[in-house]
């Protein structure tokens, strides 16, 4: 039987607004045209709750809440932006950056990443903390794509795409925290897997650098993401 | 008692370089040492990544050609796809590679060297330097800002970005010229032929007063390198390797630049970052050959095109053989200057050039690949081995200054040798040495010298390693 969700009503930014009662706070303000900057987050995908780019102020709760896994409740107060947040989220951003090798002038992303965007659009100007530079492998054994994990965020989108889209599960993460890695089948090079289907999903949900096509030049990477709501919605309706 | 002086130009990050002189125990110079710290560690980064990004990594080797160094990645690249590229791409990527020479050339020409011709060797380093060209020839100086800009332009409308263009890619190029871009470039033509010549004419009135610079500036014999097309004439972009030795007698020709390590042997010395190549069969460092615009005019054969040609011949005049002073560099760039601007014209009004077929697509279907090209400074060699997913094991690079490593070192002992009296350090040996590096346009002159003047430290040191005289300029 088929969940029948209410509408509740909410403040964001001191806006009046409304959504159903299973809709996160993301997805509310997106309807309301209310900026709240993400990451890991991709429509036709679950929430993962990742990235903490995302981190909402709720009246009455201790905590940053992240918007995209916290659903709407009824006379809910949300701030999105504050100096609190903001810097939160710059730190954020500053310790992906320092915790793989992101050289965007040679990087086939260049130009179309969303690391780099949000950096750009949150101003990052420059990074406190130090960088690891990791030693950090390329598979390029597969006939077509490229995993880079220099560049790697570890949103998990692939992994969800993979698995929740293309049902392959190829990908994974193991490891954890900072040596978290993403990893093909049982850690095995991406060329020999014998559950990819070169679907491509993977690289095209990626935000970043991480996972390409062979052959492209630096910043000529551009991602087609449009596909997976359309995808989604159709299977949901079958 | 030998001694050691050693001038240190304190520079910013790109580029370090050092003269470090060697006395013998009557106080006179029998050696000298120029290092580079430059290019530290490319070849050993690189190793791991896919060979499709080189191209636009290898541009952050140097601020000012960087075109040079992603067209010779991707020639590199191009071999290891196997492809032939489409001709249009080809013609683009000479296109650009003129702008590169336009430029370049006249940064070296305008901005770094003519202070010294204008305003000459001996004078108060102070005002010796771009403001002071400003002064004395407000037109030339102008001049000089107006064809670097024209040259920037080429790589602009073509390359997106003047400085860093991430346009040149394995197979070709990514993006055709447009109508509107053509047009602009040959509107801007006239002018720049009209700046060149004038300022030929205005150098070649000047030489005479150079007569001891000439005569100084690492003026030896040497054999010279550089690439010729397939009738031997001047070429920058594409080509074959072509050595002639000290009397001018072709000692190897039309060479796949593939070949390159059959001709070239290399050595690495402690005190440099930068490679000594040399002539392989000769050995080292007996071995020693030059690159740049003047070896490019003494190996080739002639100018394709008629304007260059004639200075061409008249430049051939100076000697009977090749060309043997550095000094002669600048005249030399002058005339690539034009010939350039030449090519450039014949280009644009070839109908290939707006084509849209400018990429050639393939997997890795060799291992390895060489792409050589001319840089303004002479000729620059890319060698990568990639493994069979074409990410890089290997790779090897001869810039047109290591080409040069061993010529520098010599030229600054000649300079040395006759303008040092005893150990005692002057300004015209200072000025000399600063003018004899200068000739090459070694890739640290522009952050050294951009504002005119070497930043210099001396050190003289005696041969127990005590300092015992220490001077700083700049
Ligand atoms: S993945 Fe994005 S942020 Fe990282 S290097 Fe590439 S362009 Fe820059
Ligand atoms: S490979 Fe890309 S999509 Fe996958 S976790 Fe890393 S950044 Fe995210």
């Amino acid at each position: 039987m088929k969940k029948v969700s209410q509408i509740q009503t909410l403040i964001i930014d001191g806006k009046e607004v409304g959504g159903k009662s299973d809709e996160s706070i993301l997805q509310v303000a997106k309807e309301n045209d209310i900026f709240i900057p993400t990451l890991c987050y991709l429509e036709g995908l679950s929430d993962y709750g990742g990235c903490r780019m995302c981190i909402v102020e709720v009246k009455g709760m201790p905590r940053l809440v992240p918007a995209c896994t916290t659903l709407i409740r009824e006379g809910m107060e949300v701030t999105t932006n504050s100096e609190k947040i903001h810097n939160y989220r710059l730190s954020i951003l500053a310790l992906l950056f320092t915790e793989r090798n992101h050289i965007c002038s040679a990087c086939v992303s260049n130009g179309h990443c969303e690391l780099q965007t949000l950096a750009l659009k949150l101003g990052l100007t420059h990074v406190e903390f130090p960088y690891i530079f990791p030693k950090m492998p390329v598979d390029a054994t597969h006939d077509r794509f490229i995993a880079d994990h220099n560049r790697c965020v570890l949103c998990g989108r692939c992994v969800r795409a993979c698995h929740e889209v293309e049902g392959a599960h190829t990908k994974d993460i193991m490891g954890r925290g900072i040596t978290s890695r993403v990893i093909t089948d049982l850690k095995e090079s991406w060329g020999s897997s014998k559950t990819c289907t070169s679907c491509g999903k993977c690289v095209h949900v990626c935000p970043t650098g991480a996972l390409t096509e062979k052959g492209k030049s630096v910043a000529e990477m551009e991602k087609r993401r449009q596909f997976l709501p359309y995808l989604k919605l159709m299977r949901e309706r079958r | 008692m030998s001694r050691e002086l050693v001038i240190d130009p304190v520079t910013r990050i790109e580029g370090h370089g050092k003269v470090t002189l060697f006395f013998d125990d009557k106080n006179e110079v029998k050696d000298a040492q120029f290092a580079v710290t430059q290019f530290r560690g490319f070849e050993k980064f690189v190793e791991g990544r896919p060979f499709t990004e080189m191209p636009s990594i290898v541009e952050r080797i140097c601020g000012i050609c960087p075109v040079s160094h992603s067209l010779a990645a991707s020639k590199a690249c191009d071999s290891i796809l196997g492809v032939r590229i489409p001709s249009p791409a080809k013609k683009i990527r000479q296109l650009l590679n003129c702008g590169e020479f336009i430029q370049s050339h006249a940064l070296s020409f305008f901005h770094l060297s003519s202070p010294d011709f204008l305003i000459g060797f001996d004078s108060d380093p102070s005002i010796r330097n771009i403001v002071g060209v400003v002064n004395k020839n407000p037109q030339l100086a102008k001049n000089g800002i107006r064809l670097r800009q024209i040259g920037g332009h080429i790589v602009e409308w073509l390359g997106k970005k003047r400085v860093h263009p991430a346009w040149v890619v394995p197979g070709g190029v990514n993006e055709c010229l447009s109508e509107e871009h053509k047009d602009m470039m040959l509107k801007e033509i006239p002018e720049a032929k009209e700046i060149i010549l004038n300022t030929l004419k205005l150098f070649k009135g000047m030489i005479e007063d150079f007569r001891k610079e000439i005569r100084t500036f690492g003026n030896f014999p040497s054999m010279f390198l550089g690439l010729v097309d397939a009738e031997g004439n001047w070429e920058i972009t594409d080509g074959y390797l072509r050595f002639i030795d000290s009397k001018g007698n072709i000692v190897a020709d039309m060479i796949e630049p593939s070949k390159y390590k059959e001709f070239i042997g290399e050595s690495v010395e402690e005190f440099s970052y930068l490679k000594s190549p040399y002539y392989k069969k000769i050995g080292y460092p007996e071995g020693i050959y030059r690159v740049g615009p003047a070896a490019r005019l003494n190996v080739c054969n002639g100018f394709s095109t008629p304007l260059a040609d004639k200075e061409w011949a008249e430049f051939k005049e100076l000697e009977r053989g090749p060309v043997l002073s550095s000094f002669h560099n600048h005249y030399a760039r002058l005339i690539e200057i034009l010939a350039v601007i030449e090519l450039e014209e014949k280009l644009l009004n070839d109908p290939d050039i707006l084509d849209t077929h400018i990429r050639a697509y393939a997997d890795v279907n060799e291992y390895e690949g060489v792409g050589c090209v001319e840089a303004p400074r002479g000729t620059l060699f890319h060698h990568y081995k990639v493994d069979k997913y074409g990410l890089i094991e290997w790779a090897n690079m001869i810039v047109a200054t290591g080409n040069n490593n061993l010529a520098i070192n010599k030229s600054v002992l000649q300079v040395a040798q006759h303008y040092m009296t005893g150990t005692e350090i002057t300004e015209a040996m200072i000025n000399r040495v600063e003018g004899v590096i200068r000739a090459y346009d070694p890739c640290l002159s522009c952050s050294t010298h951009a504002i005119g003047m070497m930043p210099l430290k001396f050190t003289l040191i005696d041969s127990d390693g005590k300092i015992i005289k220490e001077i700083t300029r700049g």
